[in-house]
């Protein structure tokens, strides 16, 4: 790990790939969350999965993948709420019907691809140590994208992901800010795909925030907690993989896995105490007679 | 004066099974309107055709002189099962600055069609009607509470300060008391009662005995609409509704 900390003074490459880190972690903390409390991990899968139709469609017309990435996540997004909203049987067959077709395209594109073959492992697992320095303006744009989003609209958020029949009601436009959450879940696949790739993204999506709500009770703080842990997480597993040259993202996504383990453990043995406790209290109060 | 609701001819079905047909029925202003029927009668799915949450095949449905669907603001919604997680991380007064949403944060007034489209904060006339509907139910102590530790009574009050939140000149709850015991039971019809005063009540229940003491006039469900007020509910109506295996057995308050 020390060996880590001096190359970090000394390489761009490893500066780049930590603060590749801490802004796709800000994404994971605050979308990550609603994916959580609004239960659409499987959702999310298929748009980080779909993803790899558009990365395989520019690397054949000779673009960045990742400029392929957005829209592609984007237009995945939009699909796959709609068929939610709109397509009430068989909802989740569809959605694995979308999450596989779009990796199907993007493997026929990288396969098609002319000239030099682009590496799928990287696009699959994530690179975090060849992210180029122009991409974390592209990431500093999302990260601020979500951000003023989710400040303005966080009431309208909260409405549609606590009980979408009553936002209704209320008069909030449901099919448009759900369409709008998983926009800019999209947009966060896209930002952790540089870290881990796209078939790890869930984990790195969901279980900080998972982690959070372990022992937090608000949106708020379970975003804030999980942006923290997965900033440290990912700068910690950077690390541990530098020394013995491992694969970043996968030993990212372990530590990560390793944490929310341990943590679900944590938090079950703490509710059994709770209850235990509770019920002593009740007998107690029983005997006494008190209310 | 214009009715509040305003049922005329109304059919549904979900499947090729009618739930509802040839529905008829006027619910004044002011009126407390019970609702009886079996279990499976549709009177749940008549509660949503008014809220606008679904749509008849034919006939037509008033609300306040408008669509449900354009009135739907204008009422305050007790669901019998609650559609959000009980483990969501959400306090109670959160709960309730939500049936604020559609109102406008100043003025308390109801915007326009598009006004949830802007961004909001809660303001503080919003705190200060949170305060207010927490306080009508007498769950003003649990405000800071997750909803998860809430036991069955409380979050049916919380249900309804959400509801009273964005101060409906309808309330319609949906068999509002059947998780909870029976002190707590005659509390909440209590309430209703006082609330009544100032907003139309429709409420469904499966206890006809029960409340045919609050309600003004009953409507009987089950698959078609009956209506009574309540000094006529004796032992041939009750039969007529639920067929006639219903064993009764004479009792008074």
């Amino acid at each position: 790990m020390d060996g880590f900390f001096t190359a970090l003074l000394q390489h761009a490459f490893l500066q780049t790939a930590v603060a590749t880190a801490l802004l796709a972690s800000i994404g994971c903390g605050i979308m990550g969350t609603y994916v959580v409390v609004k239960r659409i991990a499987f959702i999310a899968g298929g748009i980080a999965h779909s993803v790899l139709g558009g990365m395989g469609a520019a690397v054949y017309f000779g673009f960045e993948p990742l400029h392929g990435a957005l829209p592609a996540a984007i237009a995945a997004a939009l699909l796959i709420g709609w068929v939610r909203l709109h397509w009430h049987a068989q909802e989740d067959t569809l959605i694995s019907a979308l999450w596989a077709i779009g990796m199907a395209v993007g493997v026929l594109f990288i396969a098609k691809a002319p000239g030099y073959q682009a590496n799928l492992m990287s696009y699959l697992f994530g690179n975090i140590l060849l992210v180029p320095r122009e991409s974390l303006w592209f990431m500093i744009a999302l990260d601020l994208i979500l951000l003023a989003t989710v400040a303005a609209y966080h009431r309208q958020f909260l409405a549609v992901v606590f009980d979408e029949e009553f936002a209704r009601l209320r008069g909030v436009p449901v099919g448009f800010f759900y369409l709008l959450l998983l926009v800019l879940v999209a947009v966060t696949v896209v930002l952790l795909i540089q870290v881990v790739g796209l078939i790890l993204v869930l984990a790195l999506l969901t279980l900080p925030a998972a982690v959070a709500g372990h022992y937090v009770h608000s949106l708020g703080r379970m975003m804030l907690i999980a942006t923290l842990l997965g900033a440290a997480l990912s700068i910690a597993g950077l690390a541990l993989s530098y020394g013995p040259d491992l694969p970043a993202g996968p030993t990212i996504i372990l530590l990560v896995g390793g944490v929310y383990v341990l943590s679900a453990m944590l938090a079950q043995i703490l509710d059994r105490r709770r209850a235990r406790v509770a019920a002593a209290r009740g007998t107690w109060q029983g005997e006494t007679g008190e209310q | 004066m214009k009715p509040a609701v305003d049922i005329h001819a109304l059919n549904f079905s979900y499947g090729s099974v009618p739930t509802l047909s040839g529905i008829d029925l006027q619910v004044k202003e002011g009126e407390f309107l019970g609702i009886v029927g079996p279990n499976a009668g549709g009177k749940s799915t008549l509660l949503k055709l008014i809220l606008g949450l679904l749509k008849p095949q034919s006939g037509h449905i008033n609300v306040l002189g408008q669509t449900p669907c354009a009135a739907s603001r204008l009422l305050g919604y007790v669901p019998q099962y609650p559609s959000f997680a009980r483990d969501f991380p959400i306090s109670v007064e959160q709960v309730v600055q939500l049936g604020r949403l559609g109102l406008d944060r100043n003025s308390g007034q109801r915007n326009g069609k598009w006004h949830t489209l802007w961004p909001g904060r809660v303001s503080g006339a919003d705190r200060e009607a949170i305060r207010h509907s927490l306080a009508e139910v007498e769950a003003g102590d649990i405000a800071k509470r997750q909803i998860g530790s809430l036991s069955g009574g409380q979050l049916q009050r919380v249900l309804l300060a959400r509801a009273l939140g964005g101060e409906p000149r309808i309330l319609i709850l949906d068999e509002p008391t059947a998780n909870i015991d029976q002190r707590m039971e005659s509390e909440i019809f209590d309430l209703l009662k006082a609330l009544n005063a100032r907003m139309t009540i429709l409420v469904v229940s499966h206890d006809v005995a029960y409340i045919s003491r609050y309600v003004s006039r009953v409507a009987c469900i089950n698959r078609t609409l009956v209506c009574h007020n309540t000094d006529a509910i004796d032992g041939n109506a009750i039969q007529e509704l639920y067929g006639e295996q219903v064993r009764m057995i004479a009792h008074s308050h």
